[in-house]
């Protein structure tokens, strides 16, 4: 037992004589072969990040150039124009997006939150958890036109026809994974102390989840669903297969009517780009800048939530 | 190693609130983590309306045991537990025992302050309403505000966050929320280690005050708070002689006489400052 308190004695460092530099020596110098190199390396690093910003900025660029000056407020009142029509907008595949989007919000938040709960806390180191964590990640890149294919498959083939409710099951997995991995990760942030706080105090394991750590942790778990929705919004191929295109409102007899053919921005934009009238081009430009706003705005909205 | 006299065999009597009964008696006879083993040998029975003191060198297991008396360690991955420890007669080892319902009537206030992030007055409710408790919540807020001395600072502020608070008054929240739902017992794993002195002067008188309603059992690293707080105190050590780092208890017993004639000798040695 007599190794338990010990203090290493600390050797001091003698600084008994004057140190003397050659001023020389601390100058700056590019003849220096250390030096040089980081000069270059610096300014490479710098070139590189410049030339990466060019196809970003000047795509935006012309988004705003070519699609600012087709906007105006029919764009978001008026169905999209037959071919040889002049004017028109794309009211319907605005709404058709929304619509899409928060479909595949309702089945992926709820489903991404509770499992996020089983993995952070319910069961962290369960084979079932490891498993699906690994798929999470793996889906997080999955190719989302395969998505498309597997809501066509199980969805519009057994409803007998393309439908928004098939578009936003398709948008749902491709939500799935993020709003998963990024809830989980939220929850994990919470600090231990306010998790020993609440089972201290006797609360059950799903009393401390719903009173403590989804309060604490929802700036994060929003977040993720945020960005999911950015991504949702902007995908074209899983819609092409599950909603495909439609020139009219979503509306059948007075009513909403999920369960019809729908436009959304992606697929107009795809489907106007390829048209050889100058009307449709000029649509599908300012369609284009829309979804750009919207998913930027998104993002936005979603980034300013996690810093507080 | 001190026996101590009290045992099972005085196995407390709920209609007994003479302030001599044991309320918890706590055998650890082997306490692992994993492979490792944390506590041996430890025997502490903790005595209704007093407060029970636990010191010791850093390491030696104190937050452990103390820990144990609520479960809390069944938190931690691949704790292991072996002894029993006995809440009013009862084991809450035992299979059919719900941890959840131990920590309603074993309550804690940990080392760091953890108000949630709510309101005060949510804070000090959250056992109510974890507990459903259907009666004027608002009074038993107030009483429990009281109690931890805390009423007179907060009355006007009761509905903003708890995080504007100072860490003293951060720590009497924490007491207030524990003392809300009136556990019989309340364990402090080093309560005033983030507190400057004097707000861990207010910590110490308010748990002589408690101490009238509550069994307490605290943790501390400062001995002297152990000296003006406790009762009873209990000396732990680190064993390495068979490898690890186990703790065990050295010493158990009135404090005054732990402190002024200590029977053995790591017990003199660390509460003189002598260390080997």
């Amino acid at each position: 037992m007599t190794d338990i308190v010990t203090s290493v004695p600390v050797p001091s460092n003698k600084i008994d004589s004057d140190i003397v530099i050659d001023s020389g020596e601390l100058e700056k110098s590019l003849r220096r072969p250390r030096t040089a190199f980081n000069y270059i390396m610096s300014s490479l690093t710098t070139l590189v990040t410049i030339i990466a910003l060019i196809p970003l900025f000047s795509v935006v660029l012309m988004l705003v150039v070519r699609g600012g000056q087709r906007l105006s407020l029919g764009l978001f009142t008026q169905l999209p124009p037959a071919a040889f029509e002049h004017g028109g907008g794309f009211g319907n595949a605005i709404v058709g997006t929304l619509v899409m989007v928060g479909v595949a919000a309702l089945i992926s938040v709820p489903f991404g939150i509770l499992s996020a709960t089983y993995l952070a806390e319910v069961a962290p180191y369960s084979r079932l958890s490891n498993v699906v964590r690994m798929c999470g990640k793996i889906l997080t890149g999955f190719p989302s036109i395969l998505a498309g294919v597997f809501a066509y498959g199980s969805v519009v083939l057994v409803t007998g026809g393309f439908s928004a409710i098939a578009g936003g099951i398709a948008l749902s997995i491709l939500m799935l994974p993020t709003v998963i991995l990024t809830a989980e990760e939220a929850i994990h942030m919470v600090p231990a102390k306010i998790r020993e706080a609440a089972l201290g105090m006797g609360a059950t394991q799903m009393q401390t989840v719903w009173m403590v750590l989804l309060p604490t942790a929802f700036p994060g778990i929003l977040t993720g669903v945020m960005l999911a929705v950015a991504r949702a919004a902007g995908e074209t191929a899983p819609l092409l297969f599950t909603a495909l295109f439609s020139n009219y409102w979503l509306i059948s007899g007075g009513r909403l009517d999920l369960m019809q053919p729908t436009s959304s921005l992606a697929v107009l934009i795809y489907n106007f780009s390829a048209m050889p009238f100058q009307n449709q081009i000029e649509l599908a430009w300012a369609a284009a800048l829309i979804l750009v706003l919207v998913v930027l705005t998104v993002n936005l909205i979603g980034q300013s939530l996690s810093r507080k | 190693m001190v026996q101590n006299a009290q045992n099972l065999s005085s196995a407390p009597n709920p209609a007994n609130g003479n302030g001599k009964s044991v309320v918890i008696d706590c055998n650890i006879t082997e306490l692992y983590y994993g492979k490792f083993k944390a506590v041996r040998d430890t025997r502490i029975p903790i005595e209704r309306n007093r407060i029970t003191a636990f010191i010791g060198p850093s390491g030696c297991g104190k937050s452990t045991v103390l820990r144990c008396l609520n479960r809390m360690n069944d938190l931690v991955r691949g704790f292991r537990f072996e002894g029993h420890v006995h809440f009013q007669g009862a084991d809450i080892y035992h299979p059919s025992i719900d941890p959840v319902a131990v920590r309603r009537y074993i309550g804690m206030v940990f080392q760091q302050p953890n108000p949630f992030a709510m309101s005060i007055y949510r804070n000090v409710a959250f056992g109510l309403k974890l507990n459903g408790y259907k009666g004027d919540r608002e009074e038993r807020v107030k009483r429990a505000l009281c109690a931890a001395a805390l009423w007179d600072e907060v009355k006007d502020k009761l509905h903003t966050s708890a995080l504007s608070l100072s860490g003293g008054q951060q720590q009497r929240l924490c007491i207030a929320r524990a003392i809300a739902t009136e556990p019989e017992v309340l364990l402090m794993d080093e309560p005033c280690s983030a507190l400057d002195p004097i707000a861990t002067r207010r910590i110490e008188e308010l748990m002589l005050e408690l101490k009238e309603s509550y069994t307490i059992a605290i943790v501390t690293h400062n001995l002297q708070q152990a000296q003006r707080v406790a009762d009873k105190t209990g000396f732990l050590y680190v064993d390495t002689t068979q490898g690890g780092r186990t703790g065990y208890l050295v010493e158990f017993g009135l404090t005054k006489q732990l402190f002024e004639d200590p029977k053995e000798k790591h017990t003199q040695d660390y509460i003189h400052g002598r260390f080997s």
